[in-house]
């Protein structure tokens, strides 16, 4: 493989002005520098969205309404289901894209340079619409994420706001994705065939897909809500014949393949990291990509499993039950390929692998609860229920979240050039896995016995559990501040790391020095 | 032009720092604002919706004008060509999702909820006159008695035009390939006249609907699907004849070669593309 000329970074500034201070983040064009902005983004929304969980907790701390009154409760678990899907971990895995796709397959920058910059520049005005609605008469969108209507029809102005802040972010993130396509399409190395590619870049392609397909159906569903709320369509209104059932149809079509836009950029930074840290090559590539792949068809045609409740003929009751059961199939190979690379592998326990094994662990968990909550007897009963809760905050949280430190602590040497504080990282994981169990395994007792979510006073019977799940939560959003911490002294300094400070990783991204250079691969290497 | 500075196109194409995304976020806000205000009939809105959009418009003038200026330029290689073409691929794509729920929506209407409010159960509950019949403005419609547009009268012919277009379209594209110029343009000029007359008989099919027929926006599930579905392929029409039109004036101005148009082919793409969503609408929304 091609080494980088050490000097050959600044032959690309020559012809061009390079804007300096504030301008150079706002008109860049540089895959790194966009990377970067995401990552950043996401890690403030992750922390606004934190804020929002904690309120919802320090209300569910005790029965009984102390903290915030049930609007702004409502307000606060929209929002914060909004933010964090769309403004926290979405950005946060298209961020890694942005910094590691160029240098895993050999390319000098994304396809569409400027394009790239505008898909991140759409994300503040949706922030700023979304966050400044709690300000307005009404307050905020108050319908859960999913805004069902038909409360979304009642609600004032800051529901407009939402509606139009998930049409940007929806243009935002199509953007990306065909940038993200094209890129993996186009812009290999020569010898890199698909099936040669890191994993991660597999998983993004899969994603990216995934993202065209159903973003613009949620565009669409929002677009009624729209106008069934100002010019008096009828879409979700039963006296106008339409049906609030619809609705659902149509954003789970989008809501599910959304699950996966989520965690199967997950699986694919766990594929690269525990490889490293086991030192031996990933166990079944082939079937891996198979199985992600899989798992992108099989969720299009299982979304009425969120639906059970609504009344639907038992056939398509039986006939999403078994094809959601199905998914289970694919993800097993995947876990078993996670474990079996592990196998007889020689395992060192850096901070990025113990997130995966963190991972592993959890996110197998929370496929668990949610083969439970495939069953349409089952669901029922917890539909709704803070079992539903516990469940998607184990894939969500555990899955998602845990997959994207790893990587960011994986990664953090090639992009600051320092070595991150291993100690200080493994406090991080370690207050972060104790005190995320803390928050939502007792969930899972707290919707078995009945509690419904959602919902800001409780009767007495959960008391001890809620107790119990708001004091991890506290405790779960102050060690993420530990992580901030970490990157910031990463960034100010520390011991230099080399082009490949993981004596087991493998790939193009290791080949070019640490901290990667502002340019990269400008002219290909020759990856065999 | 490129004819005097023939570039040697680098292997990347990489654009250096530019302002034109910024821009567009920032129309895109003022956008929202502007119609979350107008919407909510609060002062000022118009207002600001009418600067997002000239904004917007400023931004996307300013940057397709770039992008032809590199293409002209001789700084685009096969590489880029070829990337153009799969987001072009997958842009359409993502457009063809965007009906799919609107369309998904007036099947769901069709064989779900119309007939489930016409059930037994909910007329004997809810609405006694309820019926199972299509078009449908709601078991609780009150605006009065209404027509639906009937598909041999101006769709059918505004299905003629549309199929027309698109092989004019094409012949004008066979004018380009044999660097028969004249051709072009005239294929060209007539595709966009076609798109123009086509526009031109949505909108007096649309006042005709409102003024005669008692189709109105507000006309139950019917009026909400017929206006939505055809507004917006209405919508995609007026985008690809700007296109057309911004690609006319490229042909004048002296761009494109034989080789390199694929400028051309994107907006071709597109245009053929809402013609399919025209005939699909035209089964589904008028005929059956």
């Amino acid at each position: 493989m091609a080494a980088i000329p050490g000097g050959a970074d600044h032959a690309h500034d020559h012809d061009h002005h390079q804007p300096s201070g504030i301008m150079r983040w706002v008109t860049t064009t540089n895959h790194k520098d966009i990377g970067s902005m995401y990552l950043w983004f996401s890690f403030a929304m992750f922390l606004v969205g934190g804020v929002m969980a904690l309120v919802i907790r320090a209300e569910l701390f005790q029965p009984g309404l102390q903290v915030v009154d049930p609007d702004r409760f409502n307000q606060m678990t929209t929002l914060h289901g909004l933010i964090m899907v769309f403004g926290a971990i979405m950005p946060a895995f298209v961020g890694f894209a942005n910094w590691m796709i160029p240098l895993m397959i050999g390319a000098s920058d994304m396809a569409f340079a400027r394009m790239n910059n505008w898909s991140f520049w759409l994300l503040p005005p949706a922030a700023i619409l979304l966050t400044s609605s709690l300000l307005v008469p009404g307050g905020a969108a108050a319908s859960g994420w999913t805004l069902y209507p038909p409360l979304t029809v009642q609600m004032g102005i800051g529901m407009d706001m939402a509606i139009f802040a998930v049409h940007i972010l929806g243009i935002s993130s199509i953007m990306g994705s065909i940038n993200i396509v094209t890129t993996l399409l186009n812009m290999r190395a020569p010898g890199m065939t698909l099936m040669k590619m890191p994993l991660f870049c597999w998983t993004w392609l899969i994603t990216a897909y995934l993202v065209i397909a159903v973003m613009p159906v949620l565009a669409g569903a929002v677009t009624m809500i729209l106008t069934d709320r100002h010019f008096g369509t009828s879409f979700f209104n039963a006296a106008g014949g339409g049906d609030p059932v619809l609705y659902q149809h149509i954003f789970w079509f989008f809501g599910h393949p959304e699950v996966y836009i989520i965690a199967i950029p997950a699986f694919g930074v766990v594929s690269q990291v525990i490889p490293a840290f086991s030192r031996k090559p990933l166990f079944g590539y082939a079937s891996m990509v198979y199985a992600t792949s899989s798992i992108a068809i099989l969720s299009f045609i299982v979304w009425a499993h969120h639906m059970y409740t609504v009344g639907m003929p038992v056939a398509g009751q039986l006939y999403f039950m078994f094809a959601t059961m199905l998914i289970a199939i694919p993800t097993g190979v995947k876990v078993f390929n996670w474990v079996a690379t592990m196998w007889r592998g020689s395992l060192s326990f850096e901070t990025p692998m113990l997130f995966s094994i963190g991972f592993l662990f959890l996110f197998t968990l929370g496929g668990f609860s949610g083969l439970v909550l495939s069953m349409t007897a089952v669901d029922i009963q917890l539909h709704d229920s803070y079992y539903v809760v516990a469940h998607f905050h184990y894939v969500m949280v555990a899955g998602a979240l845990f997959s994207a430190y790893a990587g960011a602590y994986y990664w953090l040497p090639k992009w600051t050039g320092h070595m991150y504080d291993e100690k200080l990282g493994k406090l991080h994981f370690w207050l972060s896995i104790v005190f995320f169990n803390m928050t939502f395994f007792v969930q899972h007792f707290l919707g078995l016995a009945g509690m419904p979510r959602r919902i800001p006073d409780y009767s007495l019977q959960f008391a001890e559990f809620n107790m119990i799940s708001s004091i991890g939560a506290f405790g779960f959003g102050l060690s993420q501040l530990v992580f901030l911490v970490v990157v910031l002294k990463c960034i100010k300094g520390g011991e230099k790391a080399s082009a490949k400070p993981w004596d087991g990783a493998e790939g193009l991204e290791w080949t070019v020095p640490s901290p990667a250079p502002h340019h990269t691969f400008e002219t290909p290497p020759v990856f065999k | 032009m490129s004819s005097n500075t023939p570039h040697q196109a680098p292997y990347y194409f990489v654009p250096s720092p530019s302002t034109y995304p910024i821009t567009g976020s920032v129309a895109l806000l003022l956008f929202a604002l502007g119609s979350v205000l107008t919407m909510n009939a609060i002062q000022g809105g118009p207002y600001v919706l009418g600067a997002g959009i000239l904004t917007l418009l400023y931004m996307m003038f300013i940057w397709f004008r770039k992008v032809a200026h590199e293409s002209e330029g001789g700084l685009y290689n096969k590489r880029v060509g070829m990337s153009f073409r799969w987001s072009m691929g997958w842009f359409i794509f993502s457009e063809v999702m965007f009906f799919a729920a609107f369309f998904g929506a007036l099947f769901y209407a069709r064989v779900l909820s119309i007939p489930d409010l016409a059930s037994l159960e909910h007329q004997a509950l809810l609405w006694p006159e309820a019926t199972n019949a299509w078009p449908n403005a709601g078991p609780a419609y009150d605006g009065g008695p209404f027509t639906p547009m009937g598909a041999w009268g101006i769709p059918a012919l505004n299905t003629f035009l549309l199929l027309t277009s698109g092989a004019t379209l094409t012949w004008a594209h066979h004018g380009l390939l044999h660097d028969n110029r004249g051709q072009l343009k005239l294929g060209l000029f007539l595709t966009i006249l076609l798109g123009v007359v086509f526009l031109g008989f949505q909108v007096y099919e649309y006042t005709h609907a409102y003024s005669d027929l008692n189709v109105k926006l507000t006309t139950g599930v019917f009026g909400s699907l017929f206006y939505l579905l055809t507004g917006f392929h209405g919508f995609h029409v007026t985008i690809g004849a700007t296109m057309l039109i911004v690609i006319l004036c490229r042909v004048f101005a002296g761009h494109f070669t034989s080789q390199n148009h694929f400028g051309f082919e994107a907006v071709a793409w597109y245009w053929h593309f809402v013609d399919v969503v025209w005939l699909l609408l035209f089964v589904v929304v008028y005929w059956i």
